[in-house]
């Protein structure tokens, strides 16, 4: 009985899920102090959620690049770094993705691979950049990354506001061409035929004619896969995880530190690229506007990577949560009027709780082991 | 090709912006020379950018608002230290959680008192200039009267450098920030001494977005503070963790900024977005040419664990 608890407390997961608890507690609380009902206000949060086929696409749609910049986050702390660039990165992706998708048309499958890779080159161009001055200039990585999230802002508004791009009479650059759209047959939209054939369907007519349902879900999760793959089975990861875990012990061990610290770079930032690409692609409206401050989709990230405990597979049951909670949240200010930013509050709780129930396992080591000499 | 009135400009703009960048690195100072990372200071800025509006525009006294900002910032950053220092958390997620609870509670607080607005209406006053109000109006030095809040983020950093350099406290900080072990064998409480840091980093921060919303601007908005925070963090470590050098990183990011808004204004080929990132472009020029390799106090970022070596 003893050991099974302890068993249990032990598990990350266990950890993870009282930190989620507590973040409701919280919010509850602070709710019913603000003269709202909490079970009210939930029950609008989970039906924001739950209750149409519609919002569950939604949610997947919103959750798909903090999952990816999740992962970007998640990878490079394993390396032994604070990948805060995400933001930065995820908008280099939306900006080289909308210029490529902008000025070439050609067939959707030469078309779609070079517009995501467009972005996904540019993210990871932009993160080796900051893993270079690191390695090379030993620049502190939270630093450069802070400074980069600006100017990739300035950037994008820049790009926007070119003659060659700026759609006249907005803020925004034009669309990208159709031919780079990755949503899942998007022609039914418009089209007669294609409205007549889920018509019938209401989970279908849901998903395809009022939501953008696209691929990026899939890829995410390949990624998530993909990255667990690299860093637990094979040699590279076994460096990279080094180089984090003790990066003396690493360059003692004949491992290339600096190259590491680049290499790792690199790869959070094409996560983070691709996030960004995705989502012009994916997306509506398919083109960047003007930013007045950032979008917070690699800053989200963060908190993704810290509930998932850093795991690549976690981010992307963490990523679905956020995205729940972000979107659902809407709902708790459109039917209860309680504040939508009880759920920033709310997001920040479980993180808080993130870093506190870390020592739940600690602690169920105490008890097992006190258990153990009771038995005796 | 400037003129001296565009000299006085620049140097009162890069006073202006870079008095809440000051205040916000100088709590990260002292809370990282006593070893616990804050990089919640964005989240403690916010939350006293609202604070101060709020009690600013309620009770028509600003100076209420700058002390009500420092509480609120030390508010929050108590989470901060209980997770960081009882806890024995990770300091990275426990700051990153501040910066998403901060702004939060900020806008909430906002939308139930000002009618669901996420903006404050502009305090009635806002904190007095250095020379008052209408001293040297229209002249050239008026740009050189800058806000009181200069004043004070410029004493609050000989303070500070004074204290941890000159005073037995300060050593007993840096001491715990090095070697917290050695510190608690010579009878240092080191928990109340990383307590103490956090909340005066807190209270530091609180005055940062409170010297935003009470002087450079008049009200709180969604992006009365947008990242100010963050670079308070870089210019913690592009100054090497020291008084001076935080303020020295703060005032190179304000004059960035000052040449921002006068080039801006003049008829220059380059675009106002390019110009915008000046400023982070020159940063990272600096670090690269200059500072290079900066190295935190060793226990930086390290909970204590008693009998642990």
């Amino acid at each position: 009985m003893m050991q099974t608890t302890v068993k249990i407390l032990k598990k990350p997961i266990t950890s993870t899920i009282i930190a989620v608890l507590c973040g409701f507690i919280v919010a509850a609380v602070i709710l019913a102090f603000a003269g709202y009902d909490p079970a009210e206000s939930f029950a609008a949060l989970f039906s924001g959620v739950f209750s149409k086929p519609k919002y569950i696409s939604n949610v997947i749609i919103k959750a798909t690049p903090i999952i990816l910049t999740g992962l970007s986050v998640a990878f490079a702390f394993k390396t032994g770094m604070f990948n805060i660039g995400a933001e930065g990165q995820y908008i280099v992706g939306t900006i080289f993705a909308t210029i490529v998708g902008i000025s070439v048309d050609l067939p959707a499958v030469v078309q779609i691979p070079l517009v995501v890779l467009s972005g996904t080159a540019a993210g990871a161009v932009y993160g080796a950049f900051v893993g270079f001055l690191k390695a090379k200039f030993g620049i502190h990585e939270v630093i450069t990354s802070i400074m980069l999230n600006w100017i990739a802002l300035y950037l994008s508004n820049y790009i926007v506001n070119t003659e060659t791009f700026h759609q006249p009479n907005s803020t925004s650059t034009f669309a990208v061409n159709k031919s780079s759209f990755t949503m899942l047959l998007p022609a039914w939209k418009t089209s007669k035929e294609g409205i007549a054939a889920v018509k019938g369907n209401k989970l279908l007519s849901d998903f395809l004619l009022k939501t953008d349902v696209n691929f990026g879900i899939v890829i995410a999760i390949i990624m998530a896969v993909l990255i667990w793959i690299v860093l637990y089975r094979s040699t590279k990861g076994y460096e990279l995880r080094a180089v984090g875990f003790n990066c003396d012990a690493a360059e003692f061990a004949g491992i290339n530190v600096n190259r590491n610290i680049v290499q790792a770079m690199l790869i959070a930032g094409a996560l983070s690229g691709l996030a960004g690409a995705l989502t012009i692609t994916g997306i509506s409206p398919h083109k960047i506007s003007s930013m007045a401050a950032f979008e917070n989709n690699g800053f989200n990230g963060l908190s993704v990577a810290l509930i998932a405990g850093s795991s690549p597979i976690g981010c992307i049951f963490a990523g679905l949560l956020f995205g729940g909670l972000l979107y659902g949240g809407q709902s708790v200010q459109s039917v209860v009027g309680a504040p939508s930013e009880i759920i920033n509050i709310m997001i920040g709780t479980i993180v808080f709780f993130v870093a506190l129930t870390k020592i739940v396992p600690a602690l169920a080591d105490k008890l097992g082991k006190r258990g153990a000499a009771h038995v005796k | 090709m400037l003129s001296n009135l565009n000299i006085f400009l620049i140097i009162g703009i890069t006073l202006m912006y870079s008095a809440p960048l000051a205040f916000g690195a100088l709590g990260g100072v002292i809370s990282e020379r006593s070893g616990v990372v804050n990089i919640g200071i964005e989240g403690m800025m916010t939350i006293g950018a609202f604070a101060a509006a709020a009690v600013g525009y309620f009770t028509a006294n600003p100076w209420l608002g700058l002390l009500a900002a420092g509480a609120a910032g030390g508010l929050v950053s108590l989470l901060h230290a209980v997770a960081s220092v009882t806890f024995k958390a990770d300091q990275t997620i426990s700051g990153i959680a501040i910066n998403l609870i901060g702004p939060g509670v900020a806008l909430f607080l906002s939308r139930l008192l000002f009618d669901g607005a996420t903006m404050t209406l502009p305090v009635p006053q806002k904190l007095p200039k250095l020379f008052g109000e209408n001293a040297f109006h229209n002249t050239a030095f008026s740009d050189l009267n800058v806000d009181i809040t200069v004043i004070l983020a410029l004493a609050l950093t000989v303070v500070l450098w004074f204290v941890l350099y000159k005073t037995k406290w300060g050593l007993h900080i840096r001491a715990v920030g090095e070697h917290p072990a050695a510190a608690d064998t010579l009878g240092i409480n080191v928990t109340r001494t990383r307590y103490t840091c956090v909340l005066l980093s807190g209270m530091f921060a609180g005055f940062g977005g409170a010297s935003m919303t009470l002087a450079v601007i008049s009200q709180f908005t969604p992006t009365a503070i947008s990242g100010q925070g963050f670079i308070a963090l870089a210019a913690v470590i592009f100054g090497k963790w020291t008084p001076f050098g935080a303020y020295g990183a703060c005032l190179l990011f304000g004059f960035a900024q000052a040449l921002t808004v006068v080039l801006g204004g003049g008829n220059f080929a380059v675009p106002s977005e390019i110009l915008a990132m000046l400023p982070y472009v020159l940063t990272i020029l600096v670090l690269v040419l200059f500072v290079g390799r900066s190295v935190a106090p060793k226990a930086d970022g390290l909970p204590y664990e008693k009998g642990v070596r």
